[in-house]
């Protein structure tokens, strides 16, 4: 057992875990941030991204104790208060998921493409860099119109700022 | 139409939860005092268990306890059913062998559980797991349908001699071989229907609770028909009876079939929790859903279809091997038969159709219903038929069709379904001109010269689904009826709950079934509730499958809210002095027509709560009931337009357009509506592509995983360019059809025909990778 020390979404958080634990499960089962998912064992399918320090990172490839000392945004921190991210609101307004289990996942890797990339992003561009998240439901069709729409609010709210 | 009514594409209500990590799917719910599960699962394909020595496991940090196959066998937990009976040509019913919920003697698909650990932590069962012995002594495995029903194969079951489960036949062979006698031309096809792994991105998990004071089991599990799985699991597993068993469903994260069954997982899991008088919770691994999910297709047909001289069909001869794996699984029966053969009409008129389906067992994970289950395999088979007819025939593929087309309505086809309603050409007309089929012979020209191979496949769809009516089930020899339930509660302050039978795992019930009541009642959706997925709330209901929750459930809203309007109408007639024919429902409000004297929704709702002053004899509240079983199936249908390059360097294909017009009737929500076309393209481009599921010689899967099973991506699929044609359903009061499985019906044709034509080489099975494409190229 170990003791980590971390930030999640703004808090300072500290757990004694087993040194095997992954951050995944660090914040599923001991936080219980369940917002979080896990679909797959091999680091395919995305459902568990999260922003370690700012970037997309898959939670299910990091152990919780290598990200002793950062700060961790997950899906339930990226929300302020009632207000939506953009790009939450921008998945619900172009139907961007259906069951919703891949959909954190596809949120914080989308809202780090859009960061990445700005107002240089294209349909081409979304597809490639969403390739590491899986989703059963949509054909992407709408994820992809989700993540665009969202890359212009996100300019706007950023403009505002 | 309201604003938030029928055909308004309004967001979702049930989107907030989910896309701010809110959703409560089953591995999210955690018990006072829950332990875990981990399964101890077969490496071989076949194989006897001598032996399981758990002493070292139980000797494990945290281990609660270790329990074997023969224990639920000793303590008569029953055997998994298949709820649909089928018989062979000869009359017998169809050969099965026992499946206990792990296995006491024999494995025979890679995956099967043998045992189960239960421990403190996930971890701690995982470790014990690894501790447990099993002896097992191999068995020569046979996972291919043509290998297990060849002379000398290794036999699965006692029960099923060669491997057969049934030998099957549908339509009049007579006429077949006479429509043959007389045909100017006659075109044949051999086809592979890849197996495919279900994959829904939320893996199958459950939470069982003994209640030792109540003698009450409580199940959260991952199910599309928490109703029947309360069923199946009390009347034939044994494990609790009806009324002391609650299932909950809460968010499913997908489902496409593959969470309709009720798995040995969740009869473990419950079974268990008494066993150690713990909650026990289960929640299964990617590599698990790769092993035990129950597959979809897998099969091997060939097909002959009868020509006249005008290039008029004149019958068509379909046989069929289909894989069941190494149990029958709750529907499977009925996948290959009923729900497959019945659709190879298509959408042509075809005089005689004679099909036969041999049902075989392999070393394989049990197959079932897939998204579109029986009807994808169906279309693909037609679909490359009459594409392979055209180019044979030398015609122009979209004529060929149109010159079948059925264009009277209802059609009796020989295949037992009468179509209700269509338009055929009206869907192929909106599919050729969005993808400017006059312009392709251009563009492929054009295409050419900058060394691209461009083709074109059409795929023009036709299915079944609002399933089904029960009488009609029932001669055919499903176990259940298959009618739905809803229940209307009026609050007394006016807001309204609907109980559905319907499951939820993303196909927007709540805000569509929402829709339907803001349309009638002129309420916000903000005002509906919809409860579903509880056995405790909700009353009997049969699930979501078949596309079927609108044109079923939905319907069974609808005929309990016209019991619930006809009340209110009453209540409001009684309280404004006029008589209740007068009154009219707008806006929330109960209006007498032609006045200006109007009672609001609430004050009626109160009304007939208070009971104070009620027309004489009424009873008090506002709640109605109603069990809906259809009157045919629904048939939806569509055309599909495929537009793609081959690089003839690397066999790679780059989509150029997908076009879909697809006729589903009315559309309530058409932003969900395109939602689950999308969807269902997606997998059946998928089919054609990139998926399948593949076994060695040894039954050994070597597609376990999301490394080596290709599911398709982002950068994979196209954007899709969508249209509606609508005749309206003649059999539902909503018009509606169902959606949900119509794309990877239709899809995966049209995709291939588009290779296939690109190519120049109609040999081409799926997935169509850039190897197997080269090859058709190059030899």
């Amino acid at each position: 057992m170990s003791r980590v020390e971390l930030k999640i979404n703004g808090n300072a958080v500290s757990a004694d875990i087993e040194d095997r634990t992954l951050l995944v499960h660090l914040l599923r089962e001991n936080l219980n941030l369940t917002g979080t998912h896990v679909g797959c064992d091999t680091s395919q399918c995305g459902a568990c991204v999260v922003h370690i320090d700012g970037r997309a990172v898959k939670s299910c490839t990091v152990l919780a104790g290598q990200a002793a000392g950062s700060s961790i945004t997950t899906i339930e921190g990226i929300s302020n208060g009632d207000d939506l991210h953009p790009m939450q609101a921008a998945f619900r307004d172009n139907h961007g998921l259906q069951c919703g289990y891949c959909t954190p996942g596809m949120i914080m890797s989308a809202i780090d493409i859009v960061n990445r990339y700005g107002g240089k992003l294209d349909e081409d561009t979304i597809r490639h860099e969403l390739e590491g998240n899986i989703c059963r439901c949509t054909g992407y069709h709408n994820i992809v119109k989700s993540v665009l729409d969202a890359a212009g609010r996100m300019k706007v709210s950023q403009a505002a700022e | 139409m309201g604003v938030e009514g029928i055909g308004a594409s309004v967001v979702r209500k049930e989107d907030r939860r989910f896309i701010t990590g809110k959703g409560r799917y089953v591995d999210d719910i955690k018990l006072q005092g829950m332990t875990h599960a981990h399964f101890v699962r077969s490496p071989h394909a076949h194989a006897k268990v001598k032996g399981i020595d758990s002493s070292a496991a139980m000797k494990m940090p945290g281990v609660v306890g270790v329990l074997i196959g023969q224990q639920i066998v000793d303590d008569k937990v029953g055997n998994l059913i298949c709820g649909w009976a089928i018989s062979s040509k000869d009359g017998s019913p169809m050969k099965m062998g026992a499946w206990p919920a792990m296995a006491p003697e024999t494995v025979r698909f890679v995956g099967q559980a043998v045992a189960v650990v239960i421990a403190e932590t996930k971890n701690q069962a995982k470790d014990a797991a690894e501790a447990v012995v099993v002896d097992y002594e191999e068995l020569q495995a046979v996972p291919d349908i043509r290998a297990a029903i060849k002379p000398g194969a290794p036999q699965l079951h006692p029960e099923a001699p060669g491997n057969v489960v049934y030998d099957w036949h549908i339509g009049d062979e007579a006429a077949v071989k006479g429509a043959f006698s007389k045909a100017a031309n006659v075109v044949t096809l051999e086809l592979t229907n890849n197996r495919l792994v279900p994959n829904a991105m939320e893996p199958r998990a459950a939470i069982a609770e003994y209640n030792e004071a109540e003698e009450h089991y409580t199940l959260y599990t991952t199910s599309q028909n928490p109703h029947v799985a309360r069923l199946v699991l009390s009347a034939f597993y044994n494990i609790a009876p009806e009324h002391k068993l609650r299932v909950i469903a809460p968010d499913v994260g997908g489902g496409f079939g593959s969470k309709i069954y009720i798995y040995p997982e969740e009869m473990v899991a419950l079974w268990a929790s008494k066993k150690v008088r713990r909650p026990v919770k289960w929640t299964g691994d990617r590599t698990e859903a790769f092993l035990t999910d129950h597959h979809g297709r897998d099969h091997i047909s060939k097909a002959e279809m009868a020509f006249d001289k005008d290039n008029k069909i004149l019958g068509l001869r379909v046989k069929t091997h289909a894989n069941f794996g190494a149990y029958m699984s709750l529907f499977s029966s009925a996948v290959p038969t009923y729900l497959y053969a019945t659709l190879l009409s298509g959408q042509y008129v075809i005089p005689a159709i004679y099909a036969e389906v041999m049902g075989v067992y392999t070393n394989t994970t049990p197959v079932d219903a897939y998204r579109g289950a029986g009807r994808p395999e169906a279309s693909y088979l037609v679909e490359r038929m009459m594409e392979t007819a055209a180019r044979q025939l030398k015609v122009d593929p979209a004529e060929l069709r149109r010159k079948n087309f059925v264009t009277q309505f209802p059609y009796q086809t020989p295949v037992i379904m009468a179509y209700d309603i269509g338009d055929f050409g009206a869907s192929l007309d909106a599919a050729m001109k969005a993808i400017d089929y006059a312009g392709f012979a251009a563009r492929k020209a054009k295409a050419k010269s900058e060394g691209k191979l461009r083709g074109l496949g059409f795929s023009c769809y036709i299915e079944a689904c609002g399933i089904a009516p029960s009488k009609a089930v029932g001669s055919l020899g499903a176990g259940v009826g298959l009618w739905e339930s809803a229940e209307v509660r009026v609050n007394p302050v006016g807001t309204i709950e609907i109980l559905t039978g319907s499951h939820s795992h993303g196909q927007g019930h709540e805000t569509t079934f929402a829709q339907l009541i803001s349309e009638r009642l002129g309420v916000p959706i903000s005002q509906v509730q919809i409860i579903h997925g509880d056995t405790d709330k909700v009353q009997f209901g049969m699930g979501t499958y078949g596309s079927r929750s609108l044109a079923v459930g939905g319907t069974a809203i609808i005929k309990a809210m016209e019991k619930v309007e006809a009340k209110a109408k009453k209540i409001a007639a009684h309280a404004l002095e006029a008589s209740e024919n007068d009154i009219v429902i707008e806006n929330g409000e109960f209006k007498v027509t032609g006045t200006d004297k109007s009672i609001a929704l609430p004050m009626v709702a109160l009304a007939a709560y208070t009971a104070h002053n009620l027309p004489d004899g009424m009873e008090p509240g506002l709640k109605e009931t109603a069990f809906y079983d259809p009157t045919n199936f629904t048939f939806p249908a569509g055309a599909y337009i495929c537009e793609l390059e081959v690089d003839p360097g690397t066999g790679k294909t780059s989509f150029v357009n997908f076009v879909a017009a697809d006729d589903f009737g009315r559309l309530i929500n058409p932003m969900i509506v395109e939602g689950q076309v999308h969807g269902g393209l997606a997998q059946g481009i998928g089919q054609a592509l990139l998926e399948a599921a593949v076994y060695d010689s040894n039954g050994q899967p070597v597609t376990a995983s999301f490394m080596d099973y290709a599911m398709p991506r982002a950068d994979d699929l196209p954007s899709f360019k969508l249209s509606h044609t609508t005749t309206l359903c003649p059999g539902n009061p909503l018009g509606v059809k169902g959606c949900g499985e119509a794309g990877a019906i239709g899809a995966s044709a049209a995709v291939i025909n588009a290779i296939t034509d690109a190519i120049g080489n109609n040999k081409l099975e799926m997935p169509a990778t850039p190897n197997r494409v080269w090859h058709a190229i190059h030899g």
